[in-house]
């Protein structure tokens, strides 16, 4: 049975919903603005005999992720951006081992040490990989407690299915807000497809062995990227997510993600006041990009209007998806702001205008 | 309708348990919530905010550009929030701790003596509770039975404390009903 | 007539301490320790050939309280920041200040090897057993039974594993020349830390090898103790877990009584 409706923190949402998902297995460092979700973890791991791990550092918790998940655990770990740099290698070798787990990102304001402000400033390092190698993560951007809930529920799904991982990508603003939330029930962990691949020790079988490396002179290397990419094609055919909302006759469409897209949000609804027709179409896959939705959306409006918490990342994804089709503005924060309503809507009356006063038109 | 409430004031003064008794009387309602704290060091400077978003309909931005209703609980507060207060709003103020008044006309100002009427209720720490029950009566957010059941819901195995802040939003609610 | 009278400075602010305000916590042992690094640095006259390292942690800011040259390093990694400052600068003076959970979980490997090769630096060591910065989460160095934000219910060793004594780890390695541990917690402790601070800066002057001083801190925010309690709690509890005193001194300085 669902859970009642309850209130809660986005970090705590995640740290409740990866519970009821099936994760018994958490490692992390602290590190604001997500600590909420490990001291969470800490005390509800004891209720469900799970275990908690504070790692020493967050290149030690993404190794403990890979450990967990090769012993067949359903496993996660979280941090914020300067953190998430650090996990970049282990990740890197997840992919290439094909292991599944769940990394959480509340991103925060950067480079470096930054601010611990809200911020979407990880979108390339998310969507492009973020390690070496050619290989990509799935990556779900919530833009409410709910969708945290429901997405931590998808991203464990995501992993066992195609044995990758997959990256919730959040911000702060996302980890502190309060929301009512009701969660999926508990999944009973004799339910969970068994995984084959998992080691538990040779004992009536041969012994196997999973890494990431191919030395062998018969192109192995060359042959097991050939196969990660075919995987990769099949997410992208499979797995593209996104909402749109009023884009039916709207003269512009606003595409943003995660905080921004419920700030446009509102924007959109104070614009209607004025009786100017704005849409929204907000991406809940970051990687695979909803690019074919997006490409027959630009094909029936004048305007596309991306605003981000970046100064231009998921922009680059808008033009290609895009193209000439229609005309492409671009508005971006720094990271470490937390913009207001009012500001997306002046950017979205300037580029209805075209006066270039907030934001700019992007030259295709 | 939607209506945003920015509580604010010195961490210590209750001032994110506030925010919680409303969401959570809120929810009780059937209503959609959103609540948005400040957050991590911008807490070591020793302020503290929160904002709650109530609507009958889904809510869009937990952040806004202009609340309705501004709590100041202490003085720096209503200086850094007053000025993005919606025309015909309304403010809160803590007049325990500071006798400033706000200078715009277009907006109604509440005087909430809170620590001499948590006093009265029988605590001197109940002034957040009194303020919070002087807040819902006067906006009508909500009623005093559902703010009691916001305080229980936000204090969940806390219950050694209900009946004292019961007594000081019931101060709060009877505040406003004589007419201050 | 009223007598000139000369007045001799007694007390003041050390040359190497900015007129900043400091965000500190009141009762916070990094106040204390900044004021004894700054202490040390003007008698030796260091502080115009100093370059400082500060962590990521309640001290991120120290630069704008030192008033000497000083690098941002990324979460644990001033040891190696600080290496490679050391060796375009052997003539220069090089320190670090870190805290528990730079030095001892996430720059755990930067120290280890930097102590090892016996880098010309010094290090001061802020250990308060706790995360301080991040808001109250297990430090390795929280002691047993200790409650933390990740530890609810207080340290347990089956599930969070025992603090670490990463001081006497460091000592049995040969970089290292000198480590002592010292307390903030009343005069008489401060005044040990102060000689042990400065016999540690000489070690590197003397071009001998690694040296390190850590000082118990107290942390009343986290430890949601008043700064009293706080101090009395090092002088009394965390002394059992981390006992006082010289754990490895090869100098052969003589002390003068
Ligand atoms: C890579 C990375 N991970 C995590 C953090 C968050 N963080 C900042 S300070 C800190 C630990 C602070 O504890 P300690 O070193 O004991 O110093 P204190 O604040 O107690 O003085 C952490 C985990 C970070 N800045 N960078
Ligand atoms: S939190 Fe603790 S270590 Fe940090 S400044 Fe305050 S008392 Fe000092």
């Amino acid at each position: 049975m669902p859970s009642e409706k309850m209130l809660m923190n986005g970090s705590h949402t995640v740290g409740e919903a990866a519970v009821r998902a099936g994760c018994r297995y958490y490692f992390g460092y602290p590190i604001t603005p997500q600590n909420e979700l490990p001291e969470y973890l800490s005390a509800r791991m004891q209720d469900v005999g799970g275990t908690f791990i504070q790692g020493e550092s967050e290149i030690a918790s993404i190794n403990m992720v890979l450990g967990a998940s090769v012993a067949g655990g359903r496993a996660m770990t979280s941090s914020s951006s300067p953190g998430i740099s650090l996990k970049q290698e282990g990740i890197s070798y997840m992919a290439g081992m094909e292991l599944p787990g769940v990394i959480i990102n509340m991103m925060r304001g950067g480079p470096g040490l930054g601010n611990i402000a809200p911020s979407a400033a990880d979108y390339f390092q998310a969507t492009r990989g973020g390690g070496h190698g050619d290989y990509r993560t799935p990556v779900l951007a919530p833009a409410g407690c709910q969708e945290l809930a429901d997405l931590t529920f998808l991203a464990f799904d995501l992993a066992d299915k195609y044995r990758n991982p997959v990256m919730l990508l959040g911000d702060g603003l996302m980890g502190q807000v309060m929301e009512p939330v009701v969660f999926p029930d508990f999944i009973d962990l004799k339910d969970l497809p068994r995984k084959e691949w998992a080691l538990h020790g040779c004992e009536g079988r041969e012994a196997r062995a999973v890494y990431s490396m191919f030395l062998g002179q018969q192109g192995e290397l060359y042959y097991h990227n050939l196969h990660l990419q075919e995987k990769y094609d099949r997410i992208t055919a499979e797995e593209q997510r996104w909402e749109t909302k009023r884009t039916d006759d709207a003269e512009i469409v606003v595409v943003a993600y995660g905080t921004a897209a419920r700030i446009a949000d509102t924007a959109i609804e104070e614009l209607e006041a004025e009786g100017i027709r704005a849409g929204l179409f907000r991406p809940i896959t970051l990687w695979p990009f909803p690019l074919p939705a997006l490409r027959k959306l630009s094909q029936h409006v004048a305007k596309i209007a991306v605003f981000e918490l970046s100064l231009g990342q998921m922009v680059e994804d808008v033009v290609l998806s895009v193209g000439e089709r229609a005309e492409i503005y671009f508005h971006g924060l720094p990271g470490g702001i937390i913009p207001t309503p009012a500001q997306v809507a002046a950017f979205i009356r300037s580029a209805l205008k075209g006066d270039g006063t907030v934001g700019r038109r992007i030259d295709v | 309708m939607i209506i945003r409430t920015t509580f604010a004031g010195f961490g210590g003064q209750g001032v994110l348990l506030m925010g919680y008794v409303l969401s959570h009387g809120a929810m009780h309602k059937g209503l959609n919530i959103t609540y948005f704290p400040s957050y991590g060091a911008e807490m070591r400077g020793g302020t503290a905010n929160c904002t709650v978003t109530l609507s009958d309909k889904k809510i869009a931005s937990p952040v806004a550009s202009n609340p309705d209703i501004v709590v100041a609980m202490n003085y720096p507060s209503l200086v850094k929030f007053e000025p993005a207060i919606v025309e015909g709003g309304a403010v809160f103020l803590n007049t325990s701790l500071f006798s400033e008044k706000p200078s715009r006309t277009d907006i109604e100002i509440v005087s909430v003596p809170t620590l001499e009427l948590a006093k009265e209720a029988g605590s001197d720490r109940g002034g957040n509770m009194v303020m919070i029950g002087a807040v819902c009566a006067r906006t009508g957010m909500l009623s005093l039975e559902e703010t009691v059941k916001g305080m229980q819901a936000a204090l969940k195995g806390k219950e050694k404390f209900f009946e004292q802040n019961q007594k000081a939003i019931e101060k709060g609610f009877a505040f406003i009903a004589d007419g201050k | 007539m009223s007598e000139q009278v000369e007045y001799i400075k007694v007390f003041g602010r050390p040359e190497s301490l900015k007129e900043t305000p400091t965000h500190y916590c009141p009762g916070c042992g990094h106040s204390v320790a900044h004021r004894l690094v700054a202490e040390c640095l003007d008698e030796l006259g260091l502080r115009g050939k100093t370059i400082g390292v500060p962590p990521v942690g309640c001290a991120v800011l120290a630069y704008n309280y030192f008033n000497f040259d000083m690098v941002e390093a990324p979460h644990g990694r001033a040891l190696a920041v600080a290496t490679g400052i050391k060796r375009v600068h052997p003539d220069k003076f090089v320190l670090t200040y870190q805290g528990d959970g730079d030095l001892a979980a996430i720059g755990t490997t930067e120290t280890i090897h930097a102590a090892n090769r016996g880098e010309r630096i010094s290090t001061i060591f802020i250990n308060n057993a706790i995360y301080g910065m991040t808001g109250g989460q297990m430090a390795p160095t929280t002691v047993l039974g200790q409650n933390a934000t990740t530890a609810p219910g207080g340290r347990d060793p089956r599930l969070h594993g025992r603090p670490i004594d990463i001081s006497r780890m460091l000592a049995v390695s040969d970089g290292v020349v000198y480590a002592e541990r010292c307390a903030i917690s009343s005069f008489k402790e401060i005044r040990k830390a102060k000689k042990a601070i400065k016999k540690a800066f000489r070690c590197q002057l003397d071009d001998l090898g690694f040296s390190l001083v850590e000082l118990l801190s107290p942390c009343p925010t986290n430890w949601k103790m008043t700064p009293k309690a706080a101090w009395d709690w090092v002088a009394k509890e965390m002394v059992k877990t981390y006992p006082l005193g010289v754990i490895k001194d090869l100098t052969g300085y003589e002390d003068k009584k």
